[in-house]
């Protein structure tokens, strides 16, 4: 699905991503750890050209994406769940539903497939069609991420990503949500890359992971044993409650 | 035929290489914060984790050698703080010290899964009881194929080394299918139920797996034929991680390495240049997911060649050849790894015993022996039989326990034994492998 090699990205003389390789298959979930400013969102962002990568090969299903601007990038099947949801506050819960398939009004036959979209997605997301004429501004924090998942897959991504969806949100709302990442996986067939700062809850749902450190990997591995290796204990999952004991 | 970790296993090879590349330059990153001693060597190099964008980049890095390890003992190569570690093993070193690997909890399991992996190829299934008759203690080799076995969920007899009659009684007697051990202890073992008058159709026995030393396709279908088994090679070494690093599928048409945790190269051993697949050479590994003691470029200073040729089983994974031989004096006797050099040590160590000396290996039956022949000196020249055979057990007993490996020492005439022009001359290997 994706194959990034040897990913460089830089904010003005900083070396932000270094060397970065990594892969996702078909299907999979993948989840980015590491502390903040190690260069997860950094990441996400190079692949969504939102920041232009310095160098690297970037493959799309084979296709080069480097060098492309953000909305080919959308349009060849990768759309950005981003951090702090960013949903268009004073505009209604569906009208921000269909701005996320604003790519595809130009293409021919596309409202009716656009009509049906947005009845999957309030079949998936039933809080959604509840509000659906409500500022998204007014919505909780847990239905606006389900709002940004929403509007993301209006446009029927192929690979989504996922920066921080559980950030800042009431710890049932974060089972909802990590629910839905699982869903869209078993339903859609979605393949997801996320990043989330809740690392063992991500490592739960994930197929595998990488570990980033300053902007480079340094450890890949199946999710459950990243989840027994010491280094990301340590760094990402906080200390268990009994080594806090021993001492 | 059954393929354990058909997703890795059957990795097309575009896939592979993205996954060695990525698992490459994370262990280069690791390794080159966590380990001095790699982090000096990269330095000295000009080179640092960043400079390698490819595979063959692997190339511009330093080679990682025996001699490493002895002035890291016991623990400087160690990735992981000690805390981490939950298993210690090690192997004989060059010279005196041995040397030391450790595990983390991931590390086992890995090492597991690629153990089950080499014992799924050669036929073992969770219907298989598993009789281990390799050494438990501080050799890799029992514990791996133990864990192997577990993981498939095969009945496993934690037999150990040696004590033959009691092998095949319990052969015998739980219905062992698969025997783990040294080519030449399944020999022995053929040997011995041909003595006993047992009708080898009468045990259960249908799969051998025989790794420890290096053995010929010969040997294999004496083995084969004497015991009525399917008889196949693994190999491994402990400072890489033990056995699992390749094994044998049915084709018996080399060993397929586990390339999603090894990159394997082949070089010249003299001029240390990275040689063109096929070629004949030392083999170089590197680990890609080793969490406590990862190694990049160990000089094996085993003497093989790589096969990239899809196998019949399915597998897409690289083939090395049966070992060849080796790039140094290292000898293998009984399964043990010896240095000329560890015996010169003890004995130097011995008082008034200068090194003029010459190791004889052999193979009586199918056993392995050594016998060191030492020169007389004025200084062991002894009148009395009794002060001599004192003098020689002392020296036994010393490289017993140095070696693991019993020898038998000779005292001969001064100056019979040829001066040395090359190392060859030290040792006599008369052994027809």
């Amino acid at each position: 699905m994706l194959k990034i090699k040897n990913l460089n990205t830089y904010y003005g003389k900083v070396h932000a991503l270094k060397n970065v390789s990594l892969h996702l298959s078909k299907g999979e979930i993948v989840t980015l750890i590491g502390a903040n400013g190690a260069g997860k969102t950094t990441l996400l962002n190079s692949l969504s050209a939102i920041i232009p990568a310095a160098s690297g090969e970037l493959l799309l299903e084979g296709k080069s994406i480097a060098g492309l601007p953000a909305d080919r990038v959308v349009s060849l099947g990768l759309s950005q769940v981003p951090e702090g949801r960013q949903v268009f506050n004073p505009l209604t819960v569906e009208e921000n539903l269909e701005l996320g398939a604003y790519l595809r009004y130009r293409a021919r036959g596309q409202q009716g497939a656009i009509k049906e979209d947005l009845q999957r997605m309030f079949a998936m997301f039933p809080r959604l069609e509840e509000r659906r004429r409500q500022a998204a501004g007014t919505l909780s924090g847990g239905e606006q991420q389900m709002l940004a998942i929403g509007r993301a897959l209006m446009a029927r991504p192929k690979l989504l990503l996922l920066d921080e969806p559980s950030m800042g949100l009431a710890p049932l709302v974060v089972q909802d949500i990590f629910k839905v990442i699982q869903r869209l996986r078993s339903e859609e067939g979605t393949t997801i890359l996320l990043v989330e700062q809740n690392a063992r809850a991500a490592l739960k749902v994930a197929d595998r992971g990488y570990v980033l450190e300053t902007g480079k990997v340094i450890l890949e591995g199946v999710a459950s044993e990243l989840l027994e290796n010491k280094d990301v204990q340590r760094a990402y999952l906080g200390r268990d409650k009994k080594e806090i004991w021993e001492r | 035929m059954q393929i354990w970790d058909p997703d890795y296993e059957c990795m097309p090879r575009e896939e592979m290489e993205q996954l060695q590349l990525e698992r490459l330059q994370a262990t280069l990153n690791r390794v080159y914060k966590n380990v001095t001693c790699y982090r000096n060597k990269f330095k000295e190099a000009g080179i640092v984790p960043e400079d390698v964008l490819s595979l063959s980049d692997l190339s511009k890095l330093p080679f990682t050698t025996k001699e490493d390890l002895r002035l890291n003992y016991p623990y400087g190569m160690f990735a992981v703080p000690l805390r981490e570690v939950v298993r210690i093993h090690s192997s004989s070193g060059t010279t005196g010290k041995p040397t030391v690997v450790g595990y983390t909890k991931n590390d086992l399991k890995v090492w597991s899964n690629l153990v089950a992996r080499f014992m799924t190829a050669a036929g073992v299934n969770s219907d298989d009881v598993v009789q281990i008759a390799f050494g438990y203690g501080l050799f890799t080799g029992a514990f791996g194929l133990h864990y192997g076995s577990e993981l498939i969920g095969a009945s496993v007899i934690p037999m150990g080394a040696g004590n033959t009659e009691k092998q095949i009684m319990i052969m015998q007697d739980y219905r062992t299918t698969a025997m783990v051990s040294t080519p030449s202890y399944a020999v022995t073992i053929a040997e011995r139920i041909e003595k006993m008058g047992i009708d080898p159709k009468s045990l259960c026995l249908k799969v051998g797996l025989f790794g420890g030393e290096p053995w010929s396709e010969a040997m294999r279908r004496e083995i084969e034929s004497r015991l009525g088994i399917s008889a196949t090679d693994n190999y491994g070494l402990s400072e890489v991680i033990g056995p699992g690093v390749a094994g044998e599928c049915p084709c018996k048409k080399g060993m397929h390495i586990s390339e999603d945790s090894f990159i394997a190269e082949i070089i010249d051993p003299d001029t240390c240049q990275v040689l063109p697949p096929g070629s004949v050479g030392e083999l170089v590994l590197t680990s890609l997911t080793k969490e406590a003691f990862p190694m990049v470029r160990y000089r094996t200073r085993d003497i093989t060649s790589l096969d990239y040729a899809k196998c019949d089983c399915g597998r897409t994974t690289v083939r090395m050849k049966k070992t060849m031989g080796r790039s140094d004096d290292m000898l293998i006797i009984k399964g043990v790894n010896v240095y000329p050099s560890q015996i010169e040590e003890v004995l130097f160590a011995i008082e008034g015993c200068e090194p003029h000396y010459q190791l004889v290996v052999d193979r009586k039956g199918t056993m392995d022996t050594l016998e060191i022949r030492i020169e007389v000196t004025e200084n062991i020249f002894f009148d009395e039989m009794k002060m001599q055979k004192a003098f020689l057990d002392n020296v036994e007993r010393r490289i017993d326990s140095m070696l693991g490996v019993g020898a038998a020492v000779k005292l001969v005439e001064p100056n019979s034994i040829p001066r040395a022009e090359g190392k060859a001359s030290r040792v006599i290997d008369k052994r027809k492998i």
